[in-house]
């Protein structure tokens, strides 16, 4: 996994709530498409014209998100179906990090596996980066740092953001979660020689 | 100390704590699929790793094969590529396959309970955000995605952060035409479908120990649509009774020990939950979804209300009007949701005798071969054919449309799945989720129909 530690990069906002996971990659996206050129279908509900355009009104279209790497969303983002497809589907687009005041429980999961910090902040908070992100007609960046675990906004504001410390690690160290995990087998043999003996019909 | 249902299962799963709220928990029984199974497995060889307890996971086609009398897998070519894979990795690994033509092939989320591979206790993961449906049973299940599948694979094991509780009650006798289906979406309605994030929900209340096993799991499938990954019902006589003789469940005296613990698991009474809510049954209509998201349930004899103009832009609906009486074209009664034989039986029940408009197309999918031939033996696919459903073969289907099969642009479904997200059964698709009774009365009357006009 590549190694995450600070992030200085233009930030792109999409400000509607409870974006699902249909809806940031088909399913037939996910069945067909290379992981590698998941980028493309990423939103293709609402980033492209039936004629296969650009839709202009997408906001993650403006121009001043070319080049985005970091994505403020709204709230429960990332919602529904548990395909990772999602994240790559972002992560092809080129994004980092995604910052909103909740995510989908197991889209958030998915973004740590795939090298991707999700940042959590207070709906206040994430309501100022969208307005001051998606009203700008400039490039808007914004610093993450992990080490730290901060944001810096545009105008200078700091926020400190919650993250778990393991998960920190990971992504700092770009840990293999299964190379760390396999480490503890002699802990996953000791639990299950004692739950065979307590739960003999789970194993029969 | 007092503890939940849910405390009790995930502490007894803990192998290892991680420090700051996160757990390695151990899996009891990894459900696979042929959406991502083959793929999980493929990489779990090609990175050198084991796969570490075969014997506790289990795989079917599902998601990508065809749902057309007379299939064999999925209808075209890249479908049948993962069922092939599926077929290729399961019989590498040693890890048991419900297959296409085989007697208990069927939607993941239908067979494992249905089987006794689900019991009360056990943890239970899938890479599928329905995994909380087997919650029903009293047991721990949660969705995954797909590099956490190959951990599963390789490990055994899931790193969890553990979520906080949250408590649903439901008190009141179910009046007439309504359903477990109509229960939850309206609890849906009432919390908003980011009501649950971050919590694992326990249904309790007396409406709940009402419902059959089939039901619960309707109310736990849901669950993610509340955003909450976990949804589950304490055991009881009535889990018990559903389980006993099942092919996986436990026999003879493994079933006496099994039994003794089970019954240990429900929540203490003086148990806290971190959020509480309360849904009046008895003050219950049918429910049916106007917009894009599940949250979007109201009464079938309400107005569509004058909120989200986008939503209702792409539903091609007005606010102010009654839903109720809104032309239709397709209807789907299947799905991890509303695909089991007490589904059905409610769905012919409202059918029989009666014919399905003729500009609707309405579908009856059952949720397994084991589904399909109890109905069958009862004739309920008879009474489905005589009305003018087509009568189909099990799988997800136009829940999910991974298959290929679609509602056109701009149809209008109603459908017993569980999301009707933009997109979701097709482009520009759509629909409306309620329960099998009220899909059956619109699909006989050509429009959005409140069911409780054809009950007796």
């Amino acid at each position: 996994m590549e190694k995450f530690t600070v992030l200085q990069a233009i930030a792109a906002a999409l400000p509607t709530p409870n974006i699902d996971t249909d809806m940031i990659i088909r399913v037939e996206r996910c069945v067909r498409t290379p992981r590698g050129e998941m980028g493309r279908w990423a939103f293709e509900m609402a980033r492209y014209r039936s004629d296969g355009s650009e839709n202009p009104d997408f906001p993650l279209n403006r121009e001043s998100a070319r080049g985005a790497r970091i994505l403020v969303a709204a709230e429960n983002f990332g919602c529904g179906s548990s395909r990772e497809m999602a994240v790559w589907a972002i992560a092809g687009m080129g994004y980092r990090c995604v910052i909103a005041p909740s995510f989908g429980d197991i889209f958030y999961n998915n973004c740590f596996q795939n090298g991707v910090l999700a940042i959590r902040l207070p709906q206040a908070v994430v309501d100022g980066l969208l307005r001051a992100v998606g009203s700008a007609a400039a490039p808007v960046r914004i610093t993450v740092d992990l080490p730290s675990q901060t944001l810096t906004a545009a105008n200078g504001e700091v926020h400190r953001f919650d993250i778990d410390r393991l998960r920190k690690k990971a992504l700092l160290e770009g840990l293999d979660a299964i190379g760390v995990t396999l480490t503890r087998e002699p802990d996953i043999a000791a639990w299950q020689a004692r739950d065979r003996v307590r739960r003999p019909w789970v194993w029969s | 100390m007092a503890e939940t249902l849910f405390d009790k299962i995930w502490d007894a799963h803990v192998v290892a704590d991680l420090g700051g709220g996160v757990d390695l928990l151990h899996v009891d029984r990894h459900l696979l699929h042929d959406l991502g199974g083959g793929k999980a497995l493929s990489e779990t060889r090609e990175r050198g790793l084991r796969v570490r307890n075969p014997e506790l996971s289990f795989a079917t086609a599902d998601h990508v094969v065809s749902s057309a009398p007379g299939r064999t897998g999925g209808v075209h070519d890249w479908a049948q590529v993962l069922v092939e894979s599926l077929r290729l990795e399961t019989r590498r690994a040693g890890v048991r396959l419900f297959d296409v033509g085989g007697d208990a092939q069927g939607i993941v989320h239908v067979i494992a309970p249905e089987l006794g591979i689900t019991q009360p206790g056990t943890l239970v993961v899938c890479g599928d955000s329905h995994t909380c449906t087997n919650g029903a049973l009293g047991a721990l299940g949660f969705g995954i995605g797909a590099s956490e599948i190959v951990h599963v694979l390789a490990t055994q094991t899931i790193e969890q952060r553990r979520p906080k509780t949250m408590r649903a009650r439901f008190e009141g006798a179910q009046p007439k035409g309504v359903y477990a289906k109509d229960m939850i979406l309206a609890l849906i309605g009432k919390v908003g479908m980011a009501g649950g994030v971050g919590h694992a929900v326990e249904y309790g209340g007396g409406a709940v120990r009402a419902l059959g096993i089939e039901a619960r799991m309707t109310l736990c499938n849901l669950s993610i649509e509340l955003g909450a990954k976990i949804g589950m019902v304490a055991p009881d006589e009535t889990t018990y009774a559903y389980l006993e003789g099942r092919r996986f469940a436990p026999k003879g005296p493994l079933w006496d020990a099994a039994l003794a613990w089970w019954k240990s698991l429900p929540s203490d009474p003086a148990a806290k939950f971190d959020r509480e809510v309360e849904i009046d049954v008895a003050r219950l209509a049918p429910q049916i979804t106007w917009g894009t998201s599940p949250e979007d349930a109201i009464a079938i004899d309400a107005q569509i209300p004058a909120a989200k103009p986008e939503a209702l832009e792409y539903m091609g609906l007005a606010a102010g009007r009654p839903i109720a009486g809104t032309r239709i074209d397709r209807v789907f009664i299947g799905s991890c949701t509303n695909s089991r034989l007490s589904d059905l039986r409610i769905a012919a029940d409202v059918a029989r005798g009666r014919k399905v408009a003729p500009h609707v197309r309405a579908w009856v999918v059952p949720g397994s071969m084991a589904v399909k031939h109890a109905a069958e033996a009862e004739g309920l696919h008879e009474v489905f054919r005589d009305a003018g459903f087509e009568w189909r073969e099990p799988g997800c289907s136009l829940c999910v449309g991974a298959n290929g099969e679609l509602v056109e642009p701009e149809a209008r479904c109603v459908s017993t799945s569980n999301r009707n997200f933009v997109g979701r059964q097709g482009p520009r698709a759509r629909t409306h989720l309620a329960s099998p009774a009220t899909a059956a009365a619109c699909a006989l009357a050509g429009e959005i129909a409140d069911v409780r006009e054809l009950l007796a």
